[in-house]
């Protein structure tokens, strides 16, 4: 295969510029241009929900480069124009702006799109958090707000709840599920979850499904349970999770059902690539279709896609891995836990909030979670076998 | 190549460690990073700019000016 002549990445965010990045480092000396929807330079999205919400970073700390770093790249930055169509035989990307962009190789990473609850739009209150723009609003509301419920057990519903209180509001999390991330790490983590948030008192109203909201004169006044009860809010953020965001593909020929579908190589069509959380490939070894969101795979993805552009002709087999930050609690996770998994507790101590858990399963070691023991639990990420039978994500 | 480490944005994943333990190690108590030397050899720079690259907090900067 020749090495193209242009490469365009569609996404401005951890992976499209962690795309750009690894085209260069690995020797990558054609055009290259990288398409934004949003106006800001790159930035990262972890610190949304914890140091930008919490005010104790500026928003120019989130940026995942220095200026100077961006200029030494050779790229040239289209920002603020959304892709709104590709012709993949040409590859040929049409934006909002009006502009068609032609390359010989595109990289489509465009992420995630928060999923909103029905009526929301409706309401004044009601936020979801995805976006630097999303998290500032989120922040101006909340300091004027003193009750907040957040929709959503998940990482992004937990770390928003503990920044919540750390700001002094009276929070309340609800969502499905017993405890917090229960589907994701099981009831023994989930249940040391929902104690450091009890702990720390935020109001745990989980185990029953979201109905709705409730408002008055345009503004919100709760979120509704099925069962009836209403929860007061001033503020309501919903975190219900994230869809892939194709809809500027549907048209394109390429396959999308839950992601854009990959081969092994992260290739969704001859010249046109996909990474981070939009991508959904094929894991050989895993024998299945599987889409990660989480930080590093943007860009351990992106650094697979540019070799791949380079002509490697590698398959993707990441081990997962992934951190969240709540309260004073910092957990980290290799490998892909399951909420049936036997869970054991093989250093420290859950009673001292310090520990590592190995969770197995048909007798092996399929992750590793360290709780507030970072080094601890990445020494044993080695213990982690493949992921063959891992459940294909959705 | 000179290596900057901002304690404060890292989140203690150990990526750096995994690809240039030569350079990089973490605190026992907290998974900080450590930064074994500042100035690494010619040698290890491939495993150091991979390392800065793939920092999940980027929390890793590279001055190559020097």
């Amino acid at each position: 295969m020749n090495v193209p002549a242009s490469v365009l990445v569609v996404g401005a965010s951890a992976a499209g510029l962690a795309t750009a990045e690894a085209l260069r480092r690995q020797g990558y000396q054609g055009a290259l241009r990288v398409l934004g929807a949003e106006p800001h330079l790159p930035y990262d999205r972890p610190p949304l929900s914890k140091q930008v919400l919490a005010g104790a970073w500026d928003p120019g700390r989130a940026l995942l480069r220095p200026q100077a770093a961006l200029a030494a790249l050779d790229a040239e930055f289209l920002l603020g124009d959304a892709a709104t169509g590709l012709d993949a035989g040409t590859r040929t990307v049409h934006t909002a702006s009006g502009r068609a962009l032609r390359a010989d190789a595109v990289v489509v990473a465009t992420g995630l799109r928060a999923r909103p609850l029905p009526g929301q739009d409706a309401l004044s209150g009601v936020h979801t958090l995805r976006t630097l723009d999303d998290a500032l609003a989120l922040r101006a509301d909340l300091l004027a707000a003193s009750r907040c419920v957040v929709v959503g057990e998940g990482v992004l519903g937990a770390e928003i709840a503990a920044t919540a209180r750390g700001m002094g509001l009276d929070v309340t999390m609800a969502g499905p599920q017993p405890a917090p991330l229960a589907g994701h790490l099981g009831p023994v983590v989930a249940g040391q979850l929902a104690g450091l948030h009890a702990e720390h008192g935020v109001r745990l109203r989980l185990g029953t499904a979201v109905g709705g909201l409730a408002g008055h004169g345009g503004r919100v006044t709760g979120v509704r349970l099925e069962t009836g009860e209403v929860l007061p809010a001033d503020v309501v953020v919903v975190a219900m999770g994230a869809a892939p965001a194709t809809g500027w593909l549907t048209g394109s020929g390429l396959r999308l059902d839950g992601g854009l579908v990959c081969d092994s190589r992260c290739r969704a069509a001859e010249g046109v690539y996909a990474a981070g959380d939009v991508a959904r490939w094929h894991h050989d070894t895993a024998g299945g279709l599987i889409r990660l969101e989480n930080r590093t795979n943007a860009i351990e993805q992106a650094g697979l896609v540019a070799a791949n552009i380079l002509g490697a002709d590698q398959p993707y087999r990441p081990i997962p891995y992934f951190w969240t930050d709540q309260f004073d609690a910092r957990i980290h996770v290799y490998g892909t836990p399951s909420a049936d998994a036997e869970v054991t507790v093989v250093e420290g101590d859950p009673a001292g909030r310090r520990f590592v858990a190995l969770y197995r399963r048909d007798g092996r070691t399929t992750a590793v979670l360290g709780w507030n023991m970072p080094k601890q639990a990445r020494l044993r990420r080695a213990e982690i076998g493949d992921i063959a039978g891992l459940a294909p994500a959705r | 190549m000179k290596i900057i480490v901002d304690e404060d944005r890292c989140c203690g994943a150990g990526q750096c460690v995994l690809l240039a333990p030569e350079v990089f190690d973490q605190r026992e108590d907290d998974g900080i990073v450590i930064l074994l030397t500042a100035e690494p050899g010619e040698h290890l720079r491939a495993s150091v700019r991979e390392a800065a690259a793939v920092c999940p907090a980027s929390a890793i900067e590279l001055d190559e000016s020097g």
